[in-house]
């Protein structure tokens, strides 16, 4: 247990480890949705620090990582053109399309600007009516109601030259996909925190049972995760399957009711394609019908572009919880953070980023 | 991106009929749209991601999130990022 001294609560972890040591019994797969948590089971060894029988898989919850390659050449098309600012959040720019990236788009002479919220983007619409301004509206569920605000006030306020290039993604569709899937061996899931803090806890319940899969919303410190971890083993051993909220200090059962008002009136659920997984039935949000003049891909009448996947990028498969990483012959050779292949290499949340980052590698 | 950090609401206001507000984040003050938490009230304490608050959060709560910053800043910088997603020039802070 060499890494439990960095826990800012060390004993509070030992507790919690101990628990999950007892409890043990048998082999259970486990998947973090989200990948901030990965990252944070990476850095703090969570992995290293469980039973041997417990394996934890990682899941597709880093929603840089899952933007289709051809919504990232969509961006990068609109991006280049004259009279277009574009603006997204900093974890997009360096997402490789098919040939490029926002930054080179940007370094060619591109309008591209990094915003720190989408009302940053509409503020920007408001200064410049004489340009097109486009956000890049990536995200989950917890993303999905600050654009939904930007859009609803471009409505109200009649801004005209703003629209939203949009990816959105929600986590429980992808669940259901995961499970249904021949390969599937996950026995528990921690659901993402955040994201049950907008859309709360109801969705999972018929996947509990439909599955006889216990999902606990996990938060995001090692404890939390440590928490998680007991929750999901504890129900697994008991034979229990139910939805349980580690995170009830943030997380309420019936999510943010205003948040969800807002994605209603401007969003609907639609099939959504994953990258390096394919199409996912309702598994994402795009504008309404009657929203469709602030949809950056009718507005500018970018064509459905159809993209391959680099060859030897597996991170389709890593992103179901299939595969580890490190078993990508690209790994850290020709496929590392400064030269990413795939963007699980990308984002700090990406799975092959948190394994090179902490070296998981070389012990496995 | 899901990233999410705690402040203290210290001031509320209307922009266009939104509530808005200005939150403390341990010291660095920056505005946020308030329209999701209609009951906040100044003084309490937010969970912010990328300029919403998207749930109020008891006081004890948030300042043990606060002892976290640190960590928080130090993998937002692997990104080259700042806490709140800009890139680490100070001028571009906005
Ligand atoms: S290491 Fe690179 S090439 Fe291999 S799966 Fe990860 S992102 Fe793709």
């Amino acid at each position: 247990m060499k890494y439990l001294d960095e826990f800012r609560n060390p004993e509070i972890a030992k507790k919690i480890v101990d628990e999950i040591h007892t409890a043990t019994t048998k082999d259970w797969v486990i998947m973090e949705v989200c990948g901030g948590q990965t990252h944070s089971i990476m850095k703090h060894g969570i992995d290293q620090l469980i039973p041997k029988s417990i394996e934890l898989v990682h899941g597709p919850g880093c929603p840089v990582c899952v933007t289709p390659l051809e919504k990232i050449d969509k961006a990068l098309a609109i991006a280049a053109r004259d009279n277009v600012i574009f603006t997204s959040f900093g974890d997009m720019l360096r997402v490789p399309g098919s040939k490029k990236d926002l930054f080179m788009i940007k370094s060619e002479g591109g309008d591209v600007r990094i915003v720190y919220s989408p009302l940053d983007a509409l503020k920007i619409a408001k200064d410049n009516p004489d340009k097109k301004v486009v956000f890049f509206a990536v995200g989950f569920e917890t993303t999905a109601p600050l654009t939904a605000m930007a859009a609803w006030q471009a409505n109200e306020q009649k801004i005209n030259n703003f629209s939203l290039l949009v990816s959105h993604v929600l986590v429980p569709p992808a669940i259901i996909a995961l499970q249904s899937s021949p390969q599937n061996r996950v026995n528990g899931y921690l659901a993402a925190g955040h994201v049950c803090t907008i859309m709360g806890l109801e969705e999972y319940y018929p996947l509990t049972e439909k599955y006889k899969l216990p999902i606990v919303a996990t938060g995001f410190e090692p404890v939390d995760i440590l928490e998680g971890i007991l929750m999901v083993v504890k129900q697994l051993e008991e034979g229990r399957y139910e939805v349980e909220n580690q995170y009830s200090r943030v997380v309420k059962r019936e999510g943010n009711i205003p948040a969800m008002e807002v994605i209603n009136k401007v969003f609907q659920i639609s099939d959504q394609k994953w990258r390096g997984i394919g199409v996912i039935p309702h598994s994402g949000i795009t504008l309404r019908d009657e929203m469709a003049s602030y949809d950056a891909e009718k507005v500018f009448n970018i064509n459905d572009i159809s993209v391959d996947e680099p060859k030897e990028c597996i991170s389709g498969t890593i992103l179901q919880g299939i595969k580890k990483p490190h078993e990508c012959p690209a790994f850290g050779k020709k496929c590392t953070p400064k030269n990413p292949l795939g963007a699980t290499m990308v984002s700090s949340e990406g799975a092959c980023a948190a394994y090179y980052a902490y070296h998981r590698q070389e012990n496995l | 991106m899901c990233l999410a950090i705690p402040g203290k609401v210290i001031e509320i206001n209307e922009e266009q009929s939104i509530k808005m507000g200005k939150i403390d984040y341990a010291g660095t003050i920056k505005e946020a749209c308030l329209a999701y938490v209609p009951e906040v009230e100044i003084g309490q304490y937010v969970i912010v991601h990328a300029g919403f608050a998207l749930n109020v959060i008891d006081e004890e709560e948030a300042k043990k999130t606060f002892e976290l910053w640190d960590e928080m800043t130090a993998k937002a910088a692997e990104e080259g990022l700042d806490i709140f997603g800009m890139p680490l020039k100070k001028e571009n802070k906005g």
